[in-house]
């Protein structure tokens, strides 16, 4: 029988290994997996990898990862929500890779997707564009930019089932259906456990995508 | 001459009766966000905000906010009748499909030739962020700006050549400052409207770019 519910989060994260590269749903901090990511400060995991919109906002969270030197490269479109991340990466402890948000996306969907990459005109004759090959698609520059795999996603969602299905609610989707394909190990903390099955036609992350989910109270709401 | 001759209200009001009913439009941090607030009454217009949200409404009551239901400013926002969530990959398929009728983004620089920079100050930028800037410059149908004409110490934004990093190249067609509304031309920059009490020859002195009557 099926059932990927697991009772703690660090059993959750069990197998995660330093020097990962962790996939981070949420945008701001809704759909943001702040009981996941307090797994990975508990587990001590260092050198990792973090690919997430945002870098956090307030000491929780990411920016406490970062506090304790457990983040080596950070991956995100728009990092400048947290103090600890500027001071971080002035000092020279966090490598950083600035991606525009559609392709940070595009490239996680061409990870879940086995899509070897793909030209985009975003960023085009930009300083992002450095390095990258440049064609002409229709009268216009584009640039060829690669998928974007992780070793484990940690998501949040609404509720979950035994499959593994998931269901968001409201602006909570963002990033985590995509990075949900996007790893090799995808957990999912929800708010609420279903003991039945949730209704198929409101699925928004079919199990399939999902290894592990575990209820976590919800930080959505707490944190500003 | 004393500034501004438009205040952010005002601009704000100014662009929103340029917007048609119907079109699906996404409103940039800043003054364009102020957008929203001032669509001409019997027009319907569709908000998108990048991280997942169509038919966007304006912030909730104080007391009844919902805590999942935020804007790309991380803003409690509401959901007009008709809207829909979905996830970043569609909402940016919605971006960079050309699905948007219009992007009002804010700019540090607009170029003669439509070329946009808000994203950074340098090439050294110390903590540089980008957000979904360049895919909104390049992906939505038309791209306006709304901006203040001159920097606070009165450098002028409408420039023959961008000296910040670019966001996108070619991709304005339409500016709205305090003190005109200026296409960008084949042959630049293009006064559609003076602001009261601002003549030809005050813009072309705060401008550094030619412009054209």
């Amino acid at each position: 029988m099926i059932d990927k519910r697991v009772r703690a989060v660090t059993d959750a994260l069990d197998g995660v290994k330093d020097g990962a590269v962790v996939l981070v749903g949420g945008f701001g901090m809704v759909g943001h997996p702040m009981g996941l990511i307090d797994g990975l400060i508990e587990l001590g995991l260092r050198d990792l990898t973090i690919v997430c919109n945002n870098a956090g906002t307030g000491t929780e969270g990411l920016p406490k990862l970062m506090d304790r030197r457990q983040i080596r490269r950070i991956i995100c479109s728009f990092p400048r929500t947290s103090d600890v991340f500027s001071r971080e990466f002035a000092a020279g402890r966090l490598e950083l890779e600035i991606v525009p948000q559609g392709t940070l996306v595009e490239r996680l969907r061409a990870a879940g997707a086995g899509i070897g990459g793909f030209y985009t005109r975003t960023g085009a004759r930009t300083l992002l564009a450095h390095g990258k090959e440049e064609r002409m698609i229709d009268g216009h520059p584009h640039i060829l930019e690669s998928p974007l795999r992780g070793d484990v996603a940690i998501l949040e969602a609404w509720e979950g089932d035994r499959w593994g299905n998931l269901i968001y609610r409201q602006a909570g989707r963002n990033f985590n259906p995509v990075m949900a394909a996007a790893a090799a190990l995808t957990v999912a903390q929800v708010t609420h456990l279903s003991d039945g099955a949730l209704h198929p036609e409101h699925v928004g992350t079919p199990g399939i995508f999902v290894d592990r989910v575990v209820q976590v109270a919800t930080s959505v709401g707490v944190h500003a | 001459m004393s500034e501004p001759r438009l205040d952010r209200a005002a601009l704000a009001r100014r662009a929103a009766q340029d917007i048609p009913d119907g079109w699906y439009v996404n409103l940039g941090i800043g003054i364009p966000t102020q957008i929203a607030d001032h669509v001409p009454a019997g027009r319907e217009v569709v908000f998108h905000s990048e991280n997942g949200v169509l038919g966007m409404g304006p912030a909730p009551k104080p007391g009844e906010e919902e805590p999942w239901l935020i804007n790309a400013g991380k803003k409690y926002v509401t959901l007009r009748e008709g809207g829909s969530y979905f996830h970043h990959a569609d909402s940016f398929m919605m971006i960079r499909g050309g699905h948007l009728d219009l992007a009002v983004l804010g700019a540090l620089e607009v170029s003669q030739t439509g070329d946009i920079a808000n994203w950074s100050t340098s090439a050294n930028d110390t903590a540089p962020a980008v957000g979904g800037a360049m895919d909104l410059a390049v992906g939505a149908k038309r791209v306006w700006v709304v901006m203040e004409h001159t920097t606070r110490d009165g450098r002028s934004k409408l420039v023959r050549q961008c000296s910040y990093p670019l966001t996108a190249f070619a991709a304005v067609s339409r500016v709205y400052t305090n003190l005109a509304v200026l296409d960008v031309t084949a042959a630049g920059f293009a006064v559609v409207e003076l602001q009261p009490g601002v003549s030809f020859d005050d813009l072309q002195a705060r401008t550094d770019a030619p412009v054209r009557a």
